[in-house]
């Protein structure tokens, strides 16, 4: 049976791994490829990187930290952040990426996703997504609640719904996506589910939710009610409030499809 | 020497690192048909779309010698480099592989979430459909239900039942793995599933 993934996800900047509340007050969390390998052990089921310095001139940078992850642990990478052109994908492929998440580009010209996907496969391109409920607007004023998608780290909203962004990148090629409600984003005090069940609900491509996670309990509820494929978070492992191994045991005895 | 056959899809230096990890001391990754002629062991891995990879291999003049070689000297195909071997695919049409067996490439059914990306299990066929009993060389030490890692939209449907080494259920038991002789493909990243991909790959090396 397919398993449920468990992913940590490492904020690189400049080199290191940062970890910030609500896309702010960035802390160090730890040289990348050490942390990467700590999870390693602890049979974590995926890595995911995303750059949040990418500018231009330290691309090289995101290069270098996943060649050298790439050579000391054997498990899935996805890398994002600052992903402009498939010259990027390719280079972040070649260092040893096996999935390319993209999120502000793909919305200023959604034809890289088609043309990623068709050059590089689908299965190697993650569609990210940044989601807010949107703001002055009460949730059941249209009808239903929306989702605002934002780009630039969060920065720029777009008036665009994330349920219907989601199902365009679906149509346009992605293989999956990587959902974040920046509402919840460092919270701690659980996924947005409304937000994850709205998106898993549209799509047929795997989600991998992002954003809030603080208990044990909000992974069990993301990737059951939430129908969620996969469940990231970042400071709560970092920190070692919870290990990936404590929280895998505890999600298969509460009968989830779990690898360990 | 152990020969990665380059043919631009995908990642190859991750299946270097991780068969060095296995503990090989001499791996190539090349695109150059007089090296791999002189190759102890060939892999053939890949990802993406499968149209793609016949044109690249078709470009480099790697495909002779890849058929010259694939049953001479130990082989491991990785996902794509298992999904080439057959006949034909449904992906872009219909497209034409290596055909070294007989069999089609299908995608999954629209009714799962496809791509099947994840861990899943896999079986071991232990049995041949005489019923007689199977060792794999490739699957020493490998538990059955052990998890792998998968990243793929097609599978393989071999004619000959007796090459399946493997299954795996995803909406429908598809095949995962395949053998004949010193040949083994699988549809997994074994570079990619942490210790027993690295197992799987050490007993490639032992061959």
């Amino acid at each position: 049976m397919l398993s449920k993934r468990i992913i940590p996800c490492l904020d690189v900047k400049d080199g290191r791994v940062v970890k910030g509340v609500k896309f702010l007050k960035l802390k160090d969390a730890g040289d990348p490829v050490e942390v990467s390998k700590r999870y390693e052990d602890e049979e974590a089921d995926e890595l995911v990187f995303l750059d949040i310095t990418a500018s231009a001139e330290n691309r090289k940078i995101i290069l270098d930290v996943v060649r050298r992850t790439a050579q000391n642990v054997f498990m899935p990478l996805t890398v994002g952040g600052g992903v402009r052109d498939l010259s990027d994908i390719r280079a972040l492929l070649n260092a040893g990426a096996d999935k390319v998440s993209i999120n502000t580009a793909a919305l200023k010209n959604p034809a890289l996703i088609k043309k990623a996907s068709d050059k590089f496969g689908s299965q190697c391109i993650v569609a990210a997504i940044d989601a807010k409920k949107a703001a002055g607007r009460r949730p059941q004023a249209a009808g239903k609640t929306f989702w605002e998608v934002y780009i630039n780290g969060g920065r720029t909203p777009t008036g665009l719904d994330a349920v219907k962004w989601a199902r365009q990148v679906e149509k346009l090629g992605a293989g999956e996506i990587l959902l974040t409600s920046m509402d919840y984003d460092g919270t701690k005090c659980g996924y947005d589910l409304e937000l994850t069940k709205a998106v898993t609900s549209s799509v047929n491509i795997p989600l991998i939710a992002s954003g809030g996670a603080g208990r044990k309990e909000d992974f069990y509820t993301v990737l059951t009610q939430g129908r969620a494929d996969a469940a990231l978070a970042a400071s709560l492992f970092h920190y070692q409030e919870l290990t990936v191994k404590e929280l895998k045991g505890y999600l298969k005895k509460r009968g989830v499809a779990i690898r360990c | 020497m152990i020969a990665i056959i380059d043919y631009g899809m995908g990642n190859l230096r991750s299946v270097a690192k991780a068969l060095e990890a296995a503990g090989a001391k001499n791996v190539k990754v090349t695109s150059s048909p007089a090296l791999i002629s002189k190759a102890n062991k060939l892999v053939l891995p890949g990802v993406g779309a499968m149209q793609e990879a016949m044109r690249e291999l078709r470009k480099l003049r790697l495909i002779e010698v890849i058929k010259k070689n694939i049953f001479i000297k130990p082989f491991l195909g990785i996902c794509l480099g298992l999904q080439l071997l057959f006949t034909e695919s449904e992906e872009g049409g219909k497209v034409g592989g290596l055909g070294i067996f007989k069999g089609r490439v299908k995608r999954f059914s629209h009714q799962l979430k496809v791509p099947h990306i994840g861990w899943n299990q896999v079986k071991l066929k232990t049995q041949d459909p005489g019923g007689r009993r199977q060792e794999c060389f490739m699957l020493k030490a490998i538990p059955d239900n052990s998890y792998f890692y998968f990243c793929h939209s097609y599978y393989v449907v071999p004619e000959d039942k007796s090459l399946i080494a493997l299954t795996t259920d995803y909406g429908i038991e598809f095949t995962s793995g395949i053998r004949r002789d010193n040949l083994f493909a699988c549809q997994f990243h074994p570079e990619k599933s942490q210790r027993l991909g690295l197992r799987l790959l050490e007993n490639f090396l032992k061959l």
